[in-house]
């Protein structure tokens, strides 16, 4: 290789990766997939009712609950009034294309400059039926130096197809929460684009215990530098169960910051996790800051952990740049040593995957959801963990 | 009361190249009000035969007998023989992350007393006990033996003996890695339990630095998977001296 060769090789513009997806709003340019694709090679075509092919986006089999703090606004815009595409959203997936499509109205969440609150901001949203499929569009907008707290619950029964657009102003700090708590027989894709003001800071945390087939496509970028991202994930995949996490981190931006944790526990015959976290730092960002990480913990025979970490490299300017991945079952040390203290099997079992989830539960920081996280943990060690007890 | 009885233990772990044998005919009867310490050079043997009597699930027993007060504690679980009485200190306790000493400590104490300290009185009791080997109250809010140095991870097993309070405590090697001032805090405990009243003592060790704080009655020199001499204190006063090269050469 000449010189001349390699410079050119280095000073490439573009890389053909799926790191650079090329998003499109034109529903031609997202073919149907056939499970081959590298983004959809890991998810059940078959369970997803039609939301990936031509399934009607039209039902309207859910409700929703809002409650929030005073000063913050959450109205049902129709799409032409709204403020829709303000995070950069452009769909990458067909479904999202689709979602985009069908969505008659946002749901417009916002939160007013310089705004303090301790209480969140949450939407409840409860499916009533599966038989008919539905879209939906949220728009959450923290304003400027505002800080707050928006919590998105999801229960009953979906076949939902979703974009959620997350705008983070300049110097604001937004902590955003979902949490799919679904039935067993609920159906879920959401993609969801954040945008990250000039040393503002987004935590994005995503909670999955629920539901037939979950699957949460997460992607920021960053507007201006300074800006901080912590992504923070927990799930509990069970028998015959489909959980997946997708996250892009697009430093597009010098000096910002990107820190990824997803812990989750699998547990009976078929329950299958995803962790997809991508990671690109542009040739402009330099000095930025990231570090991705995925904990699987097996709890029986029959799962499946994929768990695969990219991370792509146009700058080597950059304060650091890591991840790690790690999936293994129950440590026989760590066990030996809570029994020879008298703690039998099933509560030193429980112990340990307390512990497990503990310092992500701390991290997630929303004392309303402490609790309750707690109690889902504890009810998903009763369907195993626990029996023999 | 309180006898531990080891008759004729053979124990073998699995190794690449088949099972091999670590024990081979180990006797040892430990009563109450004694305490008994077990030399001997490394790879003899010693932390094997306290990980069988804890029942480590690496080391099988493929012949012999281990009971306490009669009763078979081989046929017992790991977590039944720490109800029975037993209390194994290890050498590298192990860290489990998310699980808070305070949360670990109250779960063991109510898994071997069979019902949960009182709340007012067990605070006073763990504070205390730290307090006692020198270890800061804000160790109890910190995650089991997670970023805990050598010393401080021997200071909680020594609060875990004194507030589980066995009737037989198996100290392994206890004393490695500790300087002299932790040394002397780890044995000062270990000397207060064995006042509580009837209680039996295995210390292993490889050096006898710590037998100048916990006094033995009977020393025991391990070699090749078997007790190779008996005695009392003075036999650990020649190991001092000599060294454990008579037992290793007459051993070959």
């Amino acid at each position: 290789m000449t010189a001349e060769v390699l410079e050119n090789a280095l000073e490439v513009e573009k890389v053909e990766s799926h790191l650079h997806p090329e998003g499109s709003f034109d529903l031609a340019d997202h073919p149907v997939p056939v499970g081959t694709e590298e983004i959809w090679r890991f998810t059940p075509l078959k369970r997803l009712r039609g939301l990936h092919a031509d399934a009607a986006l039209d039902g309207d089999a859910f409700k929703v609950e809002v409650d929030l703090p005073e000063g913050v606004t959450g109205t049902s815009v129709a799409v032409a009034d709204s403020a829709r595409g303000a995070s950069g959203l452009v769909p990458t997936d067909r479904v999202s294309a689709r979602a985009w499509d069908a969505t008659t109205s946002v749901f417009e969440v916002t939160i007013p400059e310089e705004f303090t609150g301790d209480q969140p901001a949450t939407l409840h949203l409860i499916g009533t039926g599966v038989e008919v499929a539905s879209a939906g569009h949220l728009l959450v907008r923290a304003g400027k130096f505002s800080r707050s707290t928006v919590v998105v619950e999801y229960t009953g029964s979906a076949t939902w197809a979703e974009n959620v657009e997350i705008v983070v102003e300049d110097g604001a700090d937004l902590t955003f929460v979902t949490l799919h708590d679904w039935a067993d027989d609920a159906v879920h894709l959401v993609s969801q684009h954040a945008r990250v003001g000039r040393d503002a800071t987004l935590k994005h945390v995503a909670i999955s215990f629920g539901g037939d087939v979950v699957r949460s496509d997460t992607s920021a970028e960053y507007a201006g530098p300074g800006g901080s991202v912590e992504a923070l994930g927990l799930y509990f995949a069970d028998e015959g169960q489909h959980i997946e996490h997708r996250l892009f981190v697009d430093h597009t931006a010098p000096k910002t910051k990107s820190h990824v944790v997803y812990k989750g526990a699998l547990q009976g015959e078929g329950a299958h996790a995803v962790w997809i976290g991508n990671v690109l730092i542009r040739k402009v960002a330099e000095g930025i800051e990231t570090y991705e990480e995925n904990r699987n913990l097996v709890l029986t025979d029959g799962c499946q952990a994929d768990s695969v970490p990219n991370l792509e490299i146009e700058t080597g300017e950059i304060e650091g740049a890591g991840h790690a991945s790690a999936t293994g079952r129950f440590d026989d040390e760590q066990l030996f040593y809570l029994r020879s203290r008298g703690i039998a099997e099933a509560e030193a079992r429980r112990l340990v995957v307390h512990g497990f989830f503990n310092d992500l539960i701390r991290k997630i920081d929303v004392p309303s959801l402490e609790e309750k996280l707690t109690a889902t943990v504890e009810a998903e060690l009763a369907k195993n963990v626990l029996k023999a007890l | 009361m309180a006898t531990l009885e080891i008759k004729d233990l053979h124990v073998q772990v699995q190794t690449e190249d088949g099972p091999k044998e670590i024990l081979k005919g180990v006797n040892l009867t430990i009563k109450d009000g004694e305490t008994h310490a077990i030399m001997g050079p490394n790879g003899s043997g010693k932390s094997t035969l306290a990980y069988s009597i804890a029942g480590h699930p690496k080391y099988e027993v493929t012949s012999g007998s281990v009971t306490l007060d009669g009763v078979d504690v081989l046929a017992m679980t790991v977590d039944e023989r720490a109800r029975a009485g037993l209390f194994l200190a290890m050498q590298y306790p192990v860290e489990v992350p998310g699980v808070s000493v305070s949360n670990f400590l109250r779960t063991a104490k109510t898994a071997i007393d069979g019902e949960a300290p009182k709340l007012r009185t067990w605070v006073k009791d763990v504070n205390a006990a730290m307090d006692r080997v020198k270890m800061d109250n804000a160790f109890a809010t910190r995650n089991v033996n997670e970023g805990f140095s050598g010393g401080e991870k021997k200071r909680h097993e020594i609060v875990q003996l004194e507030l589980l309070d066995p009737k037989v405590a198996v100290l392994d090697e206890t004393d490695s890695g500790l300087d002299i001032d932790a040394l002397k805090i780890v044995s000062e405990g270990v000397n207060r339990f064995k006042e509580n009243g009837d209680k039996g003592v295995l210390l292993i060790t490889h050096y006898t630095r710590i037998l100048r704080y916990i006094k033995p009655d009977f020393v025991h020199v391990f070699v090749n998977g078997q007790v190779a001499e008996e005695g009392g204190p003075e036999l650990a006063d020649e190991l001092e001296a000599n060294g454990y090269d008579r037992f290793v050469s007459a051993a070959v």
